[in-house]
């Protein structure tokens, strides 16, 4: 075996959603880690603790007695000028919830993983996407990974993003609990030398406001009147802001590492589709082999991958779908009061730009219900009879046989 | 003639989530005997529990039950018991549960000196998410987020509850089955916050890593660094070294909280008028 075959095979390694996860943190080189265990995230600590144990994680590892706890520490040390990283899941990311107002009204840089997994009600140690969905109005960045690989690029592009001048934001990197937590896949680990080169160290990069010693700033201070109206107003042109810079990173990572993903969304197939399916996370594996099944048939179907939720990528999902004959939305949550899911619901308020069109919501994959290719089929099958004019149910529970 | 759990347990809710060698059923048929022999009725007693392994043991005890969020057994138990005073109320649940996640609302529901009975079951880690440590493992054990020791220091929960005002604090331990359902039943006697700590075993994510050869190791050193309270005031502290006390290490007569509450209510009422 040659050397360079081998060094190449050495930069793969099998890891879980969550090992690449915690792999991903470790080459970011975080000055500080606080994160509390729930299922199905544990491994992200375990592995977290088991770096620091060794001495190849470099950071001040805070141990808390709970998520919201987790969330004020890392928030204080962002502040502070460290960079940081939490992870939860579930009843821990709803647990840091006003902390999670704080860190982004503080506009602290934290990078957090979290795992989807339904929220509490209803006791339910299965995937889901409501907890992300609950969180979306807390004025952070919403990433969605696919694969394991996904997992790990986007920790280390979410470190960019929450870092950019131009936004200083935190940013939140989610991927569907169980389904991909703990599938385990072949991982291309990149050199710390490459990483360092994409994300630089924060002592190379332009200073921001921070606490230190010797220089009395505040942060919390009460934003009376203009004061709170001002800082929103900014809040909300860097996160519109976001949506830009999200791209060039994506493409600055193709550039480093090889691999990008498309930016706020990823479009399949859609080049000349007259019906296109939306969805996010791990579905979309299993939407990809259908939609090429249905290709092979001859049907013009399309995907769309949503890869950015917040902030909403308004202009680049209203060019995709334009001039489609039928577009299917497939949620893995609900947004109650609205009869629907939250995805749909959002792109229904992107109707004015695309015109009117058969807009269908598919309900599956709550806690654990597998999205499997015969749902999927049947999905495309309703957008094509919607497509050519056939009444249609405009939110079916898939999983219910509705 | 052998003791009838089977008049206790949910028809069709066996086998339970346990593994093997741990002591939460132990403590679960401890429970059962106290509830018996203090004559609670299924319809006028709350089991309160929170996340993890200890807060699975209501499902399977034929009471009224509720399975709250991770660490909220003792804020749900204090909702109930204004709501219905008049029903007995126990809180279950683990040192992960009650003390990290829960503590504030454990030392608040002690402060308030409600009546109610808080059996709490002490395994010294998180065992349900895979053996994190909690803030009951030792200094210098292994959990799985302490690969080489964890250098924390440790709460002690009897302490703890004491210095938060609770009114009855006892011990014992998952190895003391007879002394767990006593305890218990003295507990839902008292008028007033009760806490009982079972120090318990958890060999599959506390005793793998920690060089417990079996159960039986655990189950002995529970045995061996017991010392009943009363024996222990004729201990030197030498003698006491790395020991544990057990029994009723606490008790006191305090005005109970729904009482004043309703003394308050009173007062107003008659203002009003």
């Amino acid at each position: 075996m040659t050397q360079a075959l081998k060094k190449e095979i050495k930069k793969y390694k099998v890891l879980t959603g969550n090992g690449a996860a915690a792999y991903a943190a470790r080459l970011c080189r975080p000055d500080v880690v606080s994160l509390y265990p729930i299922t199905p995230q544990s491994e992200v600590i375990e592995q977290l603790e088991n770096f620091h144990a060794n001495g190849t994680l470099e950071a001040e590892m805070i141990r808390v007695e709970g998520e919201n706890s987790a969330q004020n520490a890392v928030c204080a040390a962002a502040m502070a000028g460290a960079r940081v990283f939490t992870a939860t899941s579930s009843y821990g990311l709803v647990f840091m919830y006003d902390a999670m107002f704080q860190t982004a009204g503080y506009r602290a840089p934290v990078v957090m993983v979290n795992v989807n997994r339904e929220p509490p009600g209803i006791h339910a140690v299965c995937s889901g996407q409501q907890d992300m969905i609950a969180t979306r109005d807390t004025g952070w960045i919403q990433l969605i990974a696919e694969s394991g690989q996904e997992i790990f690029d986007l920790v280390i592009q979410a470190y960019r993003l929450a870092e950019d001048e131009a936004v200083q934001l935190p940013v939140m990197v989610n991927y569907d609990g169980y389904y991909l937590s703990f599938l385990a896949e072949s991982i291309e680990l990149p050199e710390q030398s490459e990483v360092d080169r994409y994300l630089a160290p924060l002592k190379e990069q332009p200073p921001r406001p921070t606490l230190v010693p010797g220089s009395s700033l505040g942060c919390g201070a009460h934003g009376l009147g203009m004061g709170f109206v001002e800082l929103r107003r900014k809040h909300m042109a860097a996160m519109a802001r976001s949506r830009q810079t999200f791209e060039e990173i994506d493409a600055a990572f193709g550039e480093e590492f090889g691999r990008s993903y498309g930016g706020q969304i990823e479009e399949y197939r859609t080049e000349d589709a007259e019906i296109v399916l939306l969805t996010s996370g791990s579905a979309v594996g299993t939407a990809r082999t259908v939609v090429d099944a249905k290709r092979a048939e001859g049907v013009k179907v399309g995907l769309i991958k949503l890869r950015m939720f917040r902030p909403f990528p308004i202009e680049r999902l209203s060019a995709a779908l334009q001039g489609r004959k039928a577009i299917g939305v497939l949620d893995r949550s609900l947004c109650f009061g609205w009869d629907c899911g939250p995805i749909y619901m959002e792109v229904k308020a992107l109707l004015a730009d695309i015109g009117k069109v058969p807009l269908l919501n598919f309900i599956d994959g709550l806690a654990n219900m597998d999205i499997t290719k015969p749902n999927i089929e049947r999905m495309v099958n309703d957008l094509q009879s919607a497509a050519q004019g056939e009444p249609f149910n405009p939110v079916a529970w898939v999983t219910m046989g509705e | 003639m052998a003791y009838d759990y089977e008049k206790s347990i949910r028809p069709g809710k066996l086998p339970h989530i346990w593994c093997p060698g741990c002591g939460h059923g132990i403590v679960m048929k401890g429970l059962i005997r106290a509830m018996d022999s203090c004559g609670l009725e299924k319809n006028n007693t709350a089991l309160v529990s929170g996340i993890g392994c200890a807060s699975r043991l209501p499902g399977y005890v034929d009471m009224c039950t509720l399975h709250t969020a991770h660490g909220r057994a003792a804020a749900f138990a204090t909702g109930v018991k204004m709501a219905k005073p008049e029903m007995t109320v126990i809180c279950l649940g683990g040192d992960g549960d009650g003390t990290a996640i829960g503590g504030n609302h454990f030392i608040h529901a002690c402060r308030r000196n409600i009546d109610m009975t808080y059996v709490i079951m002490n395994n010294f880690i998180y065992g349900m998410t895979g053996g994190q440590f909690s803030p009951c493992t030792p200094t210098g054990m292994k959990a799985s987020t302490t690969p080489y020791g964890n250098p924390d220091p440790t709460f002690d929960i009897s302490k703890l509850a004491i210095g938060a005002g609770a009114t009855f604090v006892a011990r014992t331990t998952a190895f003391h089955a007879t002394q767990i359902d006593k305890l218990i039943a003295e507990g839902i006697k008292h008028k007033g916050m009760a806490v009982i700590e079972v120090l318990d075993d958890c060999p599959t994510t506390y005793g793998r890593r920690n060089k417990f050869r079996s159960v039986v190791d655990m189950m002995k050193k529970l045995k061996e660094n017991a010392v009943p309270v009363q024996a222990a005031s004729k201990m030197t502290a030498e003698q006491l070294q790395g020991k544990f006390l057990t029994g009723v290490l606490y008790k006191e007569d305090k005005p109970e909280y729904i009482e004043q509450y309703a003394k308050v209510i009173a007062k107003a009422q008659g203002q009003a008028s």
